[in-house]
């Protein structure tokens, strides 16, 4: 009997991701709930800017590229386009939460049936390390050489706070694929903001602790003790909006 | 016992599975080096192994097949 | 001959937009075109259709990228310095060869400018108006009646040529009042098997991109594109030529400002000026074909514009050198008088400058 092997969501193509970076790990999450669901072929996905800019390859539903930040404004065409496609955006902490803040904020308050999977590993990535509006206090990267100076460039964003203010999005949760215990639960939280929108519930946002060892400077498994050490207590692991919890 | 298939040739040699194993059944491969200029996993210790897929699990590459 | 109806402008095109199957309409508000989304928003929901207010211009034209990749026509509307911020989405959409219909009802700048008339975005229409090499198709109105049948013929050639269509209007376009007739011929849109429809699993996936990190690779749709600009040269080109056959004086002008020349010209004749019109109504692909025809015949060209002089460029270039080529202009929301133009016209007769 098979009990693990690839979902059929997921291409054959290989990852272009460092070794040990966790990206690949949610891709295949995302692609299983694609499988469970039974929803890859009315599925789009939307790919951003960053690292995961080729997840178009990844992925055997349709894809699109969009620009920087935009893919939730992209994602809103796609699904007023078609209520019955399943729309999702994968996107990285810049995209997300620097250049893309306003469609991120007003996707969510309008509450547009989409499923955004936010991959927070506090640095970008794509472009040799530099400091994330995720980057915690003190954190060394290329562009914040002496360490993040928050009397200097600001204090991190915590993205699943911030929009849990809002009266729009129908679900939010912070999950971390740090080991295998996190992993399945960010399992669980993707696939539930994946059935929120096939049952019509509306937005639904999984923000997933993630490692980055080759920008961090790490091998792949101090980067994971990392995120237990610095990254979870500074961004805690939970559900922070659930508007049909106990319903 | 249970039985694992590696594509060996997509491994980045990270290392995850075999920290996530807790049978101690794998081991990056010193001896070989893949396509991609990695030791891949192996398994240096397959009976062992309970089918628990930990490994597969924390596979950033999806390059692990676990059978029971 | 169909029923007339009195509209503005800017209504005209929402409704032709409609009328051509636009069901999804995304936008910001921006004078002086805001109209057109006050429109959408009564009409769409009526019709099963889609008319959101985005949060910004950049949100818009990504929603429009969205709606594109599924393979229904849409279309986004803005003033210009919305348009700017539609920039980037304009080159996103070139790149992916995506079809789209871009409303630009001008009025003057730079910076926030003002919300006159003007034509001071000619250059940012169609010299591609961000990064990259891209063109749009430029679709220029002087009446409101072409305001409606620009619109319907824009989403043809955008689905046709799978490039964004702009309808570069100004703020005079957009508030007239008119007479129009709404009876067209549609175009069924083709079959797009690009789209993201979802693949049913019964079809590799779909991917809708402007990335090509290999240089090989992304040179090669750069060159294909411009294979398709040429045809489109070659082929799309549309103007209007007002008392050209015994022109010595070529007045140059797309419209509010070839609406001002033609009283002008008309003047001009009574006084014994022989002088004609050139209008283009594709302002890309330019008729520059038309302009090199007239170089051999008259003896000099009025460009009368409401900028600093942008379309002079590409007068001068068809031109190249065979006549003088003069410009007649306001800017910042001011609209040149009759009498301004007949001013131009008279000295170009003289062959003064």
């Amino acid at each position: 009997m098979v009990v693990f092997d690839k979902p059929h969501a997921l291409s054959d193509a290989p990852l272009h991701y460092c070794p040990g970076c966790t990206h690949g790990i949610v891709h295949r999450l995302v692609a299983e709930v694609m499988d469970e669901l039974g929803i890859e072929g009315r599925t789009i996905g939307i790919a951003p800017v960053g690292c995961s800019v080729m997840a178009y390859d990844y992925f055997n539903c349709d894809m699109i590229e969009a620009a920087h930040g935009r893919a939730p404004a992209v994602a809103t065409g796609v699904k007023r386009s078609d209520p019955n496609n399943i729309v999702f955006t994968y996107q990285g902490d810049g995209d997300l939460a620097s250049i893309g803040m306003a469609e991120t904020v007003h996707s969510a308050a309008r509450n547009e049936n989409i499923t955004v999977i936010f991959i927070n590993n506090a640095i970008y990535g794509m472009t040799g390390g530099q400091m994330a509006p995720t980057s915690l206090p003190g954190q060394v990267t290329q562009t914040s050489p002496y360490g993040r100076d928050v009397s200097h460039c600001g204090f991190p964003i915590k993205v699943c706070e911030m929009l849990s203010q809002l009266d729009g999005p129908e679900y939010l949760e912070r999950v971390a694929v740090n080991n295998v215990k996190n992993v399945k639960n960010a399992k669980k939280a993707i696939k539930k903001a994946f059935e929120n929108q096939v049952n019509g519930k509306g937005f639904s946002l999984v923000e997933v602790i993630s490692s980055c060892p080759t920008n961090w400077g790490m091998t792949p498994a101090k980067a994971l003790a990392w995120i237990d050490e610095k990254m979870i207590p500074y961004y805690p692991l939970g559900v922070y909006k659930d508007r049909s919890a106990g319903k | 016992m249970a039985k694992l298939t590696f594509k060996a040739e997509k491994c980045k040699g990270c290392g995850l599975c075999v920290d996530a194993c807790p049978k101690q059944v794998l081991a990056l491969d010193a001896d070989t080096i893949n396509q991609k200029g990695h030791h891949p996993v192996k398994a240096v210790n397959e009976e062992a192994c309970i089918g628990c897929a930990f490994c597969a699990t924390m596979c950033p590459d999806c390059i692990i097949k676990v059978e029971r | 001959m169909s029923d007339k109806v009195l509209m503005k402008g800017n209504e005209a095109i929402a409704e032709a937009a409609i009328i051509a199957g636009c069901r999804h309409y995304f936008g910001y508000p921006i004078t002086p075109q805001t109209e057109i989304a006050a429109y959408m928003a009564k009409r769409m929901p009526k019709i099963g259709g889609t008319f959101l207010q985005a949060e910004s211009e950049i949100a818009a034209i990504n929603m429009v990228y969205g709606v594109s990749a599924t393979g229904k026509r849409v279309m986004t509307s803005s003033s210009s310095p919305g348009i700017s911020l539609k920039g980037e989405g304009l080159s996103y959409l070139a790149g992916a060869d995506l079809p789209a219909l871009v409303v630009n009802v001008q009025r003057g700048g730079p910076g926030l400018g003002g919300i006159q008339p003007s034509q001071s975005d000619y250059f940012q229409a169609t010299k591609g108006g961000a990064h990259g090499d891209f063109h749009m198709l430029v679709l220029a109105p002087a009446s409101v009646q072409e305001m409606a049948e620009l619109t319907v013929k824009g989403f043809a050639l955008a689905d046709k040529y799978r490039m964004t269509s702009m309808i570069l209007a100004d703020g005079t376009m957009g508030q007239m009042m008119e007479p129009v007739s709404l009876s067209f011929d549609i175009e069924e849109a083709p079959a797009k098997p690009w789209a993201v429809t979802g693949t049913k699993l019964e079809r590799p996936h779909n991917i809708v991109n402007s990335l090509f990190l290999k240089p090989e690779e992304l040179e090669r749709t750069n060159f294909e594109r411009y294979e398709r600009y040429k045809y489109i040269e070659e082929n799309e080109v549309m103007y209007e030529e007002y008392m050209m056959e015994d022109a010595e004086i070529c007045v140059a002008a797309f419209g509010i400002a070839a609406r001002v020349s033609k009283n002008a010209i008309n003047e001009a004749r009574a006084k014994g000026i022989k002088v004609g019109m050139i209008r283009p109504i594709t302002l890309w692909p330019f008729p520059t074909k038309q302009f090199a025809a007239a170089a051999e015949k008259v003896k000099a060209f009025v460009s009368v514009e409401l900028s600093m002089g942008q379309m002079i460029e590409d007068v001068r270039l068809a031109v190249n050198g065979k006549a003088p080529v003069t410009l007649c202009n306001r800017a910042g929301g001011m609209i040149p008088a009759p009498e301004q133009v007949l001013a131009a016209i008279e000295a170009a007769n003289k062959g003064g400058n």
